[in-house]
């Protein structure tokens, strides 16, 4: 049997708000449970629960009912002993501006009980792994949005976790930073790292996710892999067909039909004597699957959070 | 558990000191703005200025102990850094110690050299030194408590002096730092005993000028208690925030 990471049963947050106004309920009563070693991706538009999830699991927030256990550890009861065992990098790069990046990873491993003996030279190996040797002693303030959320990841992993949350981490990157963070969530994954990863870059978890869990206001409205959740996705059959003319160029347009063959024939028939430069068949993304389950548009994640900054496509 | 937060503690403080207290500014500060006060009130009441110490030593330690402590907190809270803290395997109360200390131990090195050039300036009397460095720790342990306290309870950065002055300046001035309590009139007399900034100028009086050991002992006991009430009240209200 699979040594589970976290096991969530029923877990309610409600958050109050003012006078006259209903408590807000994040989320909604969710069961779920994550695999040691496993990537896991939280899914949800903005407001769904993710980052309220994220902080009762990591003890930020305090649970209004349910329970969960994380790494075997109650989570009501033995908190402490979770801390010491989980990385959380949030969504915003809120390390101190103050200190330099050298001294951003000696002081979270200070906090953390790292021997003495091992902090300069973990800090020197996370900074090598990271790209940040030549930035050591430059203050936190000084660096890149991509440097300062990459460190934000190395003073995540100082201690070991057996467990990293990532909250949105490539959210506002540019292209090379958030190809870069997805590289290391891969490398972390082939460590035996088991990683909760929130994100709106619907093909982001597609590429990177052994399971999904889809959460829409603080519902979970499907869970499981990728490949499954394929499944949710609409029946209907989709080609998708590159054309050229004279007067247009290059146009790639998509036919739904019940079948492969009505699909192609209707593709064919919209090509109108334009060159036809490819047919495919497409498999149902994540996106649809998506956009099945919760009514919303792909673009409504993008939207809420500025837009598509390091992108999954870039890679 | 208790070692994760006594080493938690230690290096919150030691992360406070060097990110927000030792910078140049904060040590200039925290150095002429007790001199500056006992200096404007020396030239226009000149008189004795051996009974300035205690006051220009006592406002040294509030001034230097809260007006940073006043804004860090609140200050970690609006930028996510707290968070950081929050994660990380030491319990609220550790956390919020660790926060109160650095601002306990950079009022008290700003006081030491306020304390020396004042001790050189005016002469040392009868000092009673080991009762004189304990009120300096409880008092710095104290005012230190109530910035905690205010840095708390403001929601933004610039409330926080504000609400600090709101008590500092009230202390300035009935506390016996300027005006013998005894000069008072009798209801502000009593408004005084509610001061903690009271209880350490009577006990730096008494420890920088050989009085009796009794009365500072007492002023001591009711500073550890104002430190206790103002830490706890600090705790719950930011276990309120964060829940």
């Amino acid at each position: 049997m699979t040594e589970m990471a976290i096991v969530a049963e029923r877990l309610v947050k409600v958050y109050p708000t003012g006078k006259d106004r209903q408590p807000l309920r994040a989320v909604d009563g969710i069961d779920f449970e994550v695999r040691c070693g496993e990537v896991f991706g939280f899914l949800g538009p903005n407001g769904a629960g993710k980052t309220s999830t994220i902080r009762m699991l990591t003890g930020l927030a305090r649970p209004t009912s349910g329970r969960a256990a994380v790494l075997g550890h109650d989570l009501a009861r033995e908190i402490t002993a979770i801390k010491k065992r989980v990385g959380v990098v949030p969504e915003s790069s809120n390390l101190y501006d103050e200190l330099t990046a050298f001294e951003n990873l000696v002081f979270a491993m200070q906090l953390y009980g790292v021997p003495r003996a091992e902090r300069t030279p973990r800090a020197e190996e996370l900074l090598a792994r990271f790209r940040l040797s030549d930035k050591r002693n430059a203050p936190f303030a000084s660096l890149s949005r991509g440097m300062k959320r990459a460190l934000t990841v190395a003073a995540a992993l100082v201690h070991r976790p057996a467990l990293i949350f990532l909250d949105e981490p490539t959210t506002g990157l540019d292209v090379m930073s958030a190809r870069g963070l997805r590289q290391m969530i891969e490398d972390l994954r082939r460590e035996g790292v088991t990683i909760f990863l929130t994100t709106h870059y619907l093909e982001e978890a597609e590429r990177l996710c052994d399971r999904v869990a889809i959460i829409v206001k603080g519902r979970i409205v499907a869970l499981d892999t990728v490949e499954a959740l394929r499944g949710y996705a609409p029946s209907r059959q989709v080609v998708e067909i590159t054309v050229q003319d004279e007067q247009h160029g290059l146009q790639t347009r998509r036919v739904e039909a019940d079948d492969v063959a009505t699909a192609v024939r209707r593709a064919l028939e919209q090509a109108e004597g334009a060159q036809l430069v490819a047919v495919n068949t497409v498999r149902p993304t994540l996106e649809d699957v998506f956009v099945r389950l919760t009514g919303l548009g792909s673009e409504v994640m993008l939207a809420e959070k500025g837009g598509r900054g390091g992108g999954a496509n870039a890679g | 558990m208790l070692a994760d937060d006594l080493r938690g503690v230690g290096y919150i403080a030691l992360k406070d000191l060097k990110a927000y207290y030792l910078k140049p500014p904060n040590i200039s500060w925290g150095i002429l703005l007790p001199f500056a006060f006992v200096l404007a009130f020396a030239i226009r009441n000149p008189g004795d200025w051996h009974d300035l110490l205690p006051g220009l030593v006592g406002l040294s330690l509030l001034f230097g102990t809260s007006t940073m402590e006043a804004t860090v907190i609140v200050f970690e809270l609006r930028t996510g850094a707290l968070e950081r803290l929050l994660l990380a395997p030491v319990r609220l109360a550790a956390l919020l110690f660790g926060k109160l200390l650095g601002g306990a131990v950079f009022g008290l090195v700003m006081t030491s050299v306020v304390l020396a050039v004042g001790l050189a300036a005016f002469g040392a009397g009868n000092v009673q030194w080991p009762w004189l460095v304990l009120t300096l720790l409880v008092s710095a342990l104290t005012c230190a408590a109530l910035g905690a306290f205010v840095s708390v309870a403001v929601k933004e950065i610039f409330e926080a002096q504000t609400l600090a002055n709101f008590f500092r300046f009230p202390m300035m001035f009935l506390s016996g730092v300027f005006v013998p309590l005894a000069g008072l009139p009798p209801a502000l007399q009593v408004l005084a005993r509610l001061l903690p900034l009271t209880y350490t100028i009577e006990a730096l009086q008494a420890s920088l000028y050989g009085g009796p050991v009794e009365r500072i002992a007492l002023d001591l006991l009711v500073l550890a208690a104002f430190a206790a009430l103002l830490f706890g009240l600090a705790l719950r209200t930011l276990a309120q925030r964060l829940a």
